[in-house]
């Protein structure tokens, strides 16, 4: 299912807020692959850069304030970052869908949903409207909404959050993209409404091989359907893994730390550890590990030098200067 | 705090046997006003009918969806709503029979900790003023006496004297929540509602918070009343847990046994589409997708509440409301088939 040839490769990619208390760096050098088909799992707290990374791809930051200083976005031979903003139009939900937290700010309220389907197939392919009707009615259909001829006529406040995330999913999907960025698609949802849209993001990328990025916060949401996992803090992805190899044996201290202070639902009786401290201020461009205030292995190198994301063997990259398994600092020669 | 093996003559996880509050068939209905009279045309039922008793020194976790009534439930169970039926009683107080100056005197010693630890303090006021109001409004201490308990509070929610005099604005979500935190146990509460205490909060910062509630629990026997959508949290925190759907109590059992032999089909789904952070595990569980959505609490479907979505219902859950039984030892169920 995977090929080696990436169908999303970003670089060295930064972004920055020029914001009223000064500089803010949301996103730090980051880079990582995507490839065709494949499900990648970006976790990561508030504020660890997690969407304006991804929003950053597709340059839908608010420029100004937002400024992406270095970079590379590569999509089937083009750099996102550079092309000219008609091409990327093309591109955004044509190529590269993209679901939103919250379905309801992000649907038009005075537009029905059949014409919110309709509109990218409008922009992007070119139909005749009956076509078109029928493509928009196959996809609320693929999406599980039940009659979906009668919904089509719906407004968005006439569905309930799981029926708009359907929805959303359906405009994304419209047009068949490669790549499908869903940004907490879940979050805003109940337990049982969020069990239905993974599963059925999970049958769908089943059924049309469309890469998936799954941003959350939740590391148990992407422990049954990615295979590969990144996890981001302060702006910078301090560790990225096979799914199995980072919750079996994670590397980074904070990836421990997040796992370690997660209850399970299926036991009981572990003590919680909690991770003294809180998350960074993103108002100084890291020096050192922006994890080093609270972590428990930091020595003095972790202070003084931020640790580039390397590649430790094959399945993995990590970002830290201490060797938690053998408990001595990495690269010490 | 944990249950025993199953031998125990009653498997009981509770550290005493007398409720300290007894909730008895409690309803809260809300009017939906319309026409041109503005009259009553029907009724929003939030909680539709709910018992359930809370021990000394336990934690009764309640879960449940948005729209379930957990966080009515807690506000009426303080006399922060108005009851429509039924009758929650405090350390042998009926609560739903008293107002004014005689509830109010009963008031430091059951607390509330919210969910949005941004909205729930006062911008203007400093950390000292706002942990400091209970303390003044019932009249518990003043001058040096009331800064010494400040101070102290401070200390045992983990954070430090030198915060007394700032302003809520320059902590974080997890040091607001521990002001919240200081402020509900300023008066030596006996007991406090946890509504949704960490959904605001960060993951990394959401253990911290539960240890801290856990450990106060210990040092000053507190009883809490925890609600949370988060079934993950409550199997940690709870010893008992009670799972609510449209403003009924499904099934209500000690949390190992609920969480390890759920019986009502409703806890069965709910638990299996919780995720767990394993992907050995995530690979071969059994999930139950539920279908449809939760319908509205203005018109509750006839019968079973969760017959529209339950995969076991038959003719008989639209029609009769399943009885309240106790299956096992203080494991109790509403359906007709759960056995």
């Amino acid at each position: 299912m995977m090929s080696s040839q990436p169908v999303l490769r970003v670089s060295d990619l930064t972004t920055q807020f020029d914001t009223q208390d000064g500089v803010v760096h949301a996103v730090n050098s980051v880079s990582f692959d995507l490839r065709p088909g494949e499900f990648l799992g970006v976790v990561g707290e508030s504020g660890s850069g997690k969407s304006v990374t991804m929003m950053s791809l597709l340059r839908l930051i608010p420029m100004p304030p937002g400024e992406i200083v270095t970079g590379e976005a590569e999509y089937d031979g083009v750099d996102l970052l550079q092309i000219d903003i008609d091409e990327l139009r093309e591109i955004r939900g044509g190529k590269i869908g993209f679901i939103f937290q919250d379905p309801m700010t992000s649907l038009n309220p005075v537009l029905t949903v059949g014409y919110q389907i309709e509109e990218s197939l409008r922009i992007h392919q070119d139909l005749p409207a009956e076509q078109r009707k029928a493509r928009a009615l196959e996809l609320l259909d693929l999406v599980g909404i039940p009659s979906p001829e009668q919904r089509l006529k719906s407004y968005p406040h006439e569905l309930s959050g799981g029926m708009r995330q359907r929805v959303m999913i359906a405009v994304a999907l419209a047009c068949s993209p490669k790549v499908l960025i869903a940004d907490e698609p879940t979050t805003a949802l109940d337990v049982t409404i969020q069990a239905q849209i993974i599963e059925l993001v999970k049958d769908l990328r089943e059924t049309l091989n469309t890469a998936v990025i799954w941003i959350t916060h939740d590391l148990g949401v992407v422990a049954g359907v990615a295979d590969r996992v990144v996890v981001m803090y302060g702006g910078q992805i301090v560790e990225e893994a096979t799914v199995d190899h980072l919750y079996e044996a994670p590397q980074h201290p904070y990836t421990m730390g997040l796992l370690g202070s997660l209850p399970r639902l299926d036991q009981k009786g572990m003590d919680l550890v909690s991770i003294p401290g809180s998350p960074p201020s993103l108002l100084k461009p890291p020096q050192a590990c922006t994890f080093a205030p609270r972590c428990p292995y930091a020595f003095e190198r972790c202070h003084s030098e931020n640790p580039p994301l390397t590649a430790i063997d094959e399945t993995r990259k990590l970002a830290c200067w201490w060797d938690v398994e053998n408990e001595r600092p990495r690269y010490d020669d | 705090m944990t249950t025993e093996g199953a031998a125990a003559p009653i498997a009981s996880p509770r550290p005493y046997e007398e409720p300290l509050v007894s909730v008895r068939d409690l309803k809260k209905h809300f009017p939906i006003l319309g026409g041109f009279f503005r009259r009553q045309v029907g009724a929003v039922k939030a909680v539709d009918g709910v018992t359930f008793d809370i021990f000394y020194g336990e934690t009764l976790g309640l879960v449940g969806e948005s729209g379930s009534g957990k966080s009515t439930i807690g506000r009426v169970m303080l006399q922060l709503d108005d009851a429509t039926e039924g009758t929650v009683t405090f350390d042998g107080i009926e609560l739903t029979a008293i107002k004014g100056e005689q509830l109010r005197r009963i008031r430091p010693r059951m607390q509330m900790v919210f969910q949005d630890p941004h909205a729930s303090l006062n911008p203007r006021m400093t950390v000292a003023s706002i942990i400091g109001e209970p303390l003044k409004e019932h009249r518990a201490a003043k001058g040096s006496a009331r800064k010494e308990r400040i101070e102290e509070l401070l200390e045992l929610v983990g954070l430090e004297p030198g915060h007394a005099n700032r302003y809520p604005h320059e902590f974080s979500g997890g040091q607001r929540q521990r002001i919240g935190i200081a402020r509900a146990i300023a008066l030596n509460p006996d007991f406090i509602i946890c509504d949704e205490p960490i959904a605001a909060l960060d993951v990394s910062i959401q253990s911290q918070i539960v240890n801290l509630l856990q450990q106060l629990q210990a040092e000053l026997g507190l009883t809490y009343l925890f609600i949370s959508h988060d079934l993950s949290m409550v199997r940690h925190i709870a010893d008992r847990v009670a799972v609510l759907y449209l403003g009924k109590i499904m099934e209500l059992a000690p949390g190992e046994d609920l969480y390890e032999d759920p019986k009502h089909p409703y806890t069965r789904a709910l638990l299996s589409a919780v995720p767990v952070p394993d992907p050995k595990v995530e690979a071969t569980r059994e999930r139950i997708i539920l279908e449809g959505d939760i319908p509205s609490p203005a018109h509750p479907p006839p019968g079973c509440p969760f017959n529209t979505r339950c995969p076991m219902a038959e003719a008989r859950c639209s029609a009769e409301v399943p009885a309240w039984r106790e299956l096992a030892s203080s494991h109790w169920v509403a359906c007709h088939f759960a056995e």
